[in-house]
């Protein structure tokens, strides 16, 4: 299965899914989150590791990024799911894969994202008594992060 | 007699944890029934870092990720950046990268095997045995590029320098000799009683588990799926090398270590090829020093710890927008607290020091 032949199997069961900027890049709901990655992991695909989870904080939305990865088939898929930032929710993973506990963790502490069903959700790298999240854009360097010299 | 649990801090100050890692446990007499990770005393916020810089000032700070092997940093950087700028090296400059970082692999794995060793109660021999070889690759190193730890040696579309005179004859004096010394390892600590016993079927980490939590490079081998994005997704020239992708067994802690072992043959291999057939030519990159970034690259590369993956986004100006480090022994350490429920607390260090994590790279 090569990955154009992996998306139109995606799209057929969840219509609405958007191929993004490259021919390896989904957008979808957070609505459709779990059925997709439910179906990307056990499915035909069999996107058994969850690589990466990261966000980009674009101002008015945060774009949470999934890297999944299929040893069967010897792909890639990076799928994102867009929110708005007054509503910076999305259903955890870990039922389905043990490294997003980790990864979700992570992307709550920098960026502030909650994950809905994580079992917990607490800061991993920064100090707990930390209420900012330090990759958002609007987050204030000054006095913290040294600036590189002009 | 009744048992009550008892909680045990240990780390951040610890000789066996590698680096700034505080692993609460919670023990039932001396059997550990939990255990809870904490991370981030080495935080350094490079990810935000990287949004001041641009690519070319934030390369030395890949050095600072896992900083047992900067060149494979550097590498992985490398490549996503130029997977973004579409830039390619020239062949000269893609055999030198390949030579570095398979040499950085086997520095990284021999301290890997010494301090695992260690770790185990070896006192001190194998260590040193370790430390000694790793000095030789260290000084080929510093005579390449003038660092003995953050190498800072690649450059977005080539490397710094070409190889010196005389840096190529070091390299086959090394490979000669590690290739002599091998069996010295083998006779200290493969078959050795005490070690096998302390490691075999130790941190027994299947397949499935290693796959679901995302574990990557030797441990995953040593689990027995062959995967190597060398082999697999092949990046530089290493589809033109003949090497074999070494897996173990039973995935216990002995088979990590035994996976190192016979990966610093392979990457011996690699070298003596690379070194072979090093094209002529200017390894040194004829591109701009400032970069538009536009949209997005994901590149991850094989790293001596795992999958080190850079996810690099633009907005069209010369910083990133934002710039993710994926690093393999994040993923290889938070299996850990699954691996060692249940275990003797004796065994903890053990399967610890086989998983060959790096805290630079973990708390980034």
């Amino acid at each position: 299965m090569d990955i154009t032949t992996i998306i139109h199997s995606l799209q057929a069961k969840f219509p609405g899914i958007v191929v993004g900027a490259s021919a390896d890049q989904l957008i979808i709901t957070k609505e459709v989150v779990k059925p997709v990655f439910e179906f990307l992991k056990n499915g035909p695909a069999a996107f058994t590791s969850l690589h990466s989870i990261t966000a980009v904080d674009r101002k008015d939305t945060v774009e949470v990024v999934y890297h999944v990865h299929s040893f069967a088939h010897r792909v890639m898929l990076t799928v994102k799911v867009i929110l708005g930032n007054d509503q910076l929710e999305v259903p955890s993973l870990t039922l389905l894969w043990g490294a997003a506990d980790w990864l979700e963790r992570e992307v709550f502490d920098l960026f502030g994202v909650r994950f809905e069903g994580h079992p917990d959700l607490r800061r991993i790298l920064n100090p707990d008594s930390w209420t900012a999240h330090p990759l958002r854009k609007d987050f204030q360097m000054d006095g913290i992060v040294p600036r590189p010299v002009k | 007699m009744d048992f009550q649990e008892l909680t045990i801090n240990m780390g951040p100050q610890h000789p066996s944890t590698h680096g700034v890692l505080f692993l609460q446990l919670k023990l039932d007499g001396e059997v550990i029934v939990d255990c809870q990770p904490h991370i981030g005393y080495l935080h350094r916020s490079i990810e935000k870092i990287a949004e001041s810089r641009s690519l070319v000032q934030f390369m030395p700070f890949t050095d600072r990720l896992d900083y047992i092997a900067s060149m494979n940093n550097n590498l992985g950087f490398c490549l996503a950046a130029e997977k973004l700028l579409g830039i390619t090296a020239s062949p000269r400059a893609q055999y030198l990268r390949v030579i570095v970082a398979e040499l950085n692999r086997v520095a990284s794995h021999l301290l890997a095997i010494g301090t695992f060793a260690q770790d185990l109660g070896a006192y001190a021999t194998p260590l040193f045995y370790a430390l000694r070889d790793r000095e030789k690759i260290i000084q080929i190193f510093d005579k390449i590029c003038g660092q003995r730890l953050t190498y800072n040696y690649l450059r977005i579309g080539g490397v710094a320098g070409d190889l010196p005179a005389g840096a190529d004859q070091l390299i086959k004096d090394f490979m000669a000799y590690q290739r002599r010394i091998l069996p010295e390892y083998h006779d200290l600590l493969t078959g050795n009683v005490i070690f096998c016993a302390r490691s075999k079927n130790i941190g027994v980490l299947p397949k499935e588990t290693a796959i679901n939590y995302g574990v990557t490079g030797p441990n995953l081998r040593a689990s027995g799926v062959a995967w190597d994005l060398r082999k697999d997704e092949p990046y530089l020239v290493y589809d033109k090398f003949d090497f074999n992708v070494v897996t173990g067994a039973n995935g216990d802690s002995w088979d990590r270590y035994d996976v190192r072992m016979r990966e610093i043959e392979e990457s011996l291999k690699i070298i003596e090829q690379a070194l072979g057939g090093l094209p002529e030519g200017d390894p040194v990159a004829k591109v701009n020093k400032v970069f538009r970034l536009n949209g997005e690259a994901y590149m991850r590369t094989e790293n001596p710890r795992g999958e080190l993956g850079f996810y690099i986004v633009g907005d069209g100006g010369p910083l990133p927008y934002r710039l993710k480090v994926r690093s393999p022994s994040f993923a290889n350490l938070s299996v850990l607290s699954a691996m060692i429920k249940g275990m003797n607390i004796s065994d903890a260090v053990c399967v610890l020091g086989s998983l060959d994590i790096v805290m630079g790279e973990i708390d980034r």
